[in-house]
């Protein structure tokens, strides 16, 4: 069976709520069947609008949304057939775990037989076997919370909506819950639009992601490229960690530039400056920068230790390099670790195909 | 595991439990006393007050102690056939010392109370024990059936027996239409005379309907103001609260004049074509009256509480129940409204439990089909100055709520109610 790339179709979708602020702008993105696909973006995003326009809870200002070819735009939410699972769980509080899974193949009129049957093939996928009977309210976190996914995929949707459904969860059961989701996702293949604004947990979870900030997608991609290769400098901030340095353009090739900071200069990697004389500004992610480089970097520099911090399986290492004092250092924790002291001078390297110059901020 | 469970001791030897208690005291000495001036009101205000309209409602002490020799001779009557001289002498002694006391009016009024009639007689013997016409020496019996035909009847004498008891119940019976006759057993009065039966009903119907018309008005519009955004929905609270902060008797009489014949809404009504000048309909001293106002004045006792249960309803349950493929209406009536049952719980109780004692509207705009049973009350507290009576029909409505606050219970579960 050949996949949909465009099972789900955002065409041109504009959302504004007060006539005044667009929320989403012109948002343009295809969702292929079967696929895990992020919103990740801060609070304020549109990230969330986009989820409720698709689930039916918001209509679009502007544009349409098409799901396997269909307009539903004008189709209420209850005849769309999209499983959700809510932040807060969304459990119906007076029914019992089995009522609640059983509510969405009830109001479809399934036989009771294959309710049952049903019911239990969810509750297994989530190994809550043995909880029917129990009320939400008896149950942990991290058990409603499977309680809500097997709920949202208890009558076979062909997608399923979850609006930072791990939010709530503490740290160790929220890794192990978005494995755990992961894995579902594998093993039935329906197509899952997440939201979140927790970038590893995009990271670990999606086939794709889609960074949302000012209403509008800023990168599409799998995490590997976002991670590796951010498109402009807001991307680069929110995903992971990020060193910065804002300068000019003073020449520029076609896969080297250099930039002149306040009183040095670099070479970086040219992504979206184009000519001589633009502001920029060139990111590195920490661990692209390596202590006393052996092979030949174009870019190695001088720096003094501002800060030690013990991480671990990681040191990080605050210094002060090319006039900000704000550089940030991971060093992997090994039996041939270096001493580092504070106020040490270190030398540092860089390729500058790992330093890309992006948009200013 | 061992079933024996091992005392434990804190580090100095004392028993745990001992070192606990000692240890809690102080804090639960200090709760007592922050709400020991609450208690202290509420057996003032409640308690008390209670206990003495129980008492009065019962209360038949006073002829008890003004025939206290009469009594004592009845013992030995057995109330068949005209007592003998013992009792006729020693009623005679107890009525000269009322004669003395000057209190043979109020035996008289008592007794009248039991049997018709014997106000006269009494007024009668009366005279004659003034004009000292009882010759004490002869016998009494044979004097007194003297002065009055019904002195000879023995139903008379039967009556006085029957208030021999310090207490009776005869005001309840009374509340309910029913009567001891004279053989001493409950009796119901002629039908055309029972008129409490029909303001008890009368109250059950009217406290039913308003709180029926308060839960159709009050859902819809606490639902509305548990999910408009905030600005308006302070808007419309206000709105809700403002009758409250209006004087209850204020909007009675404006209720009087929107409902009167020439009234505003008449006057509407006529305007649009809706009824005949010369045929405007009676909306005042009637039912019609006392469940529009009574429909409004408690209108906030159910919305408050509908509002505050309402609030705590995420709307993502709503959304939940929708996307799950439930139409609108299947996930209000499954998902929703299960959910709203406390509120209403709370708010048809309360509305319910004022409504059947509701005095003010149905006094003044009830007229003579929507007067209340609290009307009555109140009648016989200011009118016929029968406050034993009032007393225990006030007694009787208590209780009448606490029954039906019992059948909730039962039905819902009083834990169930949520007022905020």
């Amino acid at each position: 069976m050949s996949k949909n790339p465009e099972f789900v179709k955002f065409d041109k979708v504009d959302k504004s709520y007060d006539g005044k602020v667009l929320v989403v702008k012109d948002l343009q993105l295809d969702i292929a069947e079967g696929e895990f696909i992020t919103m990740l973006g801060p609070s304020g995003s549109g990230k969330t609008t986009c989820l409720m326009m698709l689930a039916g809870f918001e209509t679009p200002t502007h544009g349409e949304i098409l799901l396997d070819g269909n307009i539903i735009s004008n189709i209420p939410p209850h005849k769309r057939g999209i499983g959700m699972v809510f932040q807060n769980y969304a459990l119906f509080p007076h029914m019992t775990v089995y009522e609640n899974l059983a509510f969405p193949l009830r109001v479809r009129k399934v036989e009771k037989d294959e309710i049952d049957k049903k019911v239990d093939k969810a509750l297994s996928m989530v190994s809550l076997n043995g909880f029917e009977t129990r009320m939400p309210a008896q149950l942990s976190g991290g058990q409603q919370q499977r309680v809500a996914v097997a709920r949202a995929l208890v009558f076979d949707p062909a997608v399923v909506l979850m609006d930072e459904p791990l939010g709530a969860l503490d740290k160790n059961l929220r890794e192990s819950m978005q494995y755990e989701i992961k894995h579902i996702h594998e093993s039935i293949g329906v197509t899952v639009v997440y939201v979140t604004h927790d970038q590893s947990e995009a990271l670990t979870m999606s086939n794709r992601i889609a960074v949302f900030n000012d209403g509008k997608v800023q990168q599409l991609s799998d995490p590997a490229e976002l991670y590796e290769k951010p498109v402009n400098s807001f991307v680069a901030e929110f995903i992971g960690e990020n060193n910065t340095f804002n300068g000019e353009v003073i020449d520029i090739a076609k896969d080297k530039c250099k930039v002149k900071l306040a009183n040095s200069e670099i070479l970086a990697n040219p992504i979206s400056v184009k000519s001589k004389g633009e502001k920029t500004t060139v990111s590195l992610r920490p661990e692209r920068a390596l202590i006393n480089p052996t092979d030949k970097m174009d870019n190695m520099f001088t720096g003094k230790i501002e800060e030690v911090i013990y991480h671990g399986d990681h040191t990080r290492v605050r210094l002060n390099l090319l006039g900000s004092s704000e550089f940030i250092l991971k060093v992997p924790n090994s039996t041939s670790n270096l001493e580092l002291k504070v106020s040490q001078d270190i030398n540092i390297g860089w390729n500058s195909t790992d330093a890309r110059a992006l948009d200013p901020k | 595991m061992s079933s024996e469970t091992k005392q434990i001791l804190t580090t100095d030897g004392i028993p745990l439990e001992v070192s606990l208690k000692k240890a809690e005291k102080k804090n639960k000495i200090k709760a007592f006393l922050l709400v020991a001036p609450l208690l202290l009101f509420l057996i003032i205000t409640y308690v008390f007050p209670i206990g003495e309209m129980f008492s009065r409602s019962i209360d038949d002490k006073m002829i008890t102690n003004m025939l206290p020799k009469t009594f004592k001779e009845m013992e030995k009557w057995d109330g068949q056939e005209l007592p003998p001289e013992e009792v006729f002498t020693a009623f005679y002694y107890d009525f000269k010392v009322l004669v003395d006391k000057q209190e043979h009016g109020k035996l008289g009024q008592r007794l009248n109370k039991e049997k018709n009639g014997f106000n006269s007689i009494t007024k009668k013997l009366f005279r004659q024990v003034k004009r000292k016409k009882i010759d004490e020496s002869t016998s009494i019996k044979e004097q007194i059936m003297k002065v009055h035909k019904r002195w000879r009847n023995v139903e008379y004498w039967q009556a006085i027996k029957r208030t021999a008891p310090p207490y009776t119940m005869s005001k309840y019976l009374k509340g309910m239409d029913m009567y001891y006759a004279a053989d001493g057993s409950i009796t119901q009065v002629e039908e055309d005379r029972r008129i409490h039966r029909i303001l008890w009903l009368r109250t059950l119907e009217i406290a039913f309907f308003v709180t029926l018309f308060c839960f159709l008005m009050g859902y819809p519009i606490a639902h509305l103001l548990a999910t408009l955004p905030m600005k308006y929905s302070n808007l419309l609270m206000i709105c809700v609260l403002l009758p409250f902060w209006t004087s209850l008797l204020v909007r009675t009489a404006s209720w009087m004049i929107l409902l009167q014949q020439q009234g505003v809404v008449n006057d509407f009504f006529v305007l649009i074509g809706l009824v005949a000048d010369d045929n405007r309909p009676e909306m005042m001293y009637n039912k019609v009256g006392t469940y529009v106002a009574m429909t409004q004045i408690l209108l906030p006792f159910m919305v408050l509480p509908l509002y505050s249960v309402m609030k705590t309803i995420s709307p993502s349950l709503m959304r939940a129940g929708k996307s799950l493929g439930g139409t609108p209406f299947v996930a209000f009536w499954k998902v929703y409204f299960p959910l709203t049952i406390p509120g209403i719980g709370a708010g048809c109780l309360l509305v319910f439990i004022l409504a059947i004692g509701y005095y003010i509207t149905p006094a003044l705009v009830g007229g003579a089909s929507g007067t209340l049973i609290s009307n009555q009350i109140a009648f016989h507290m200011k009118q016929t100055l029968d406050w034993s009576f009032a007393s225990a029909m006030g007694l009787m409505l208590l209780s009448g709520v606490l029954i039906i606050y019992w059948i909730y219970n039962k039905l819902v579960g009083v834990d169930n109610i949520k007022l905020g």
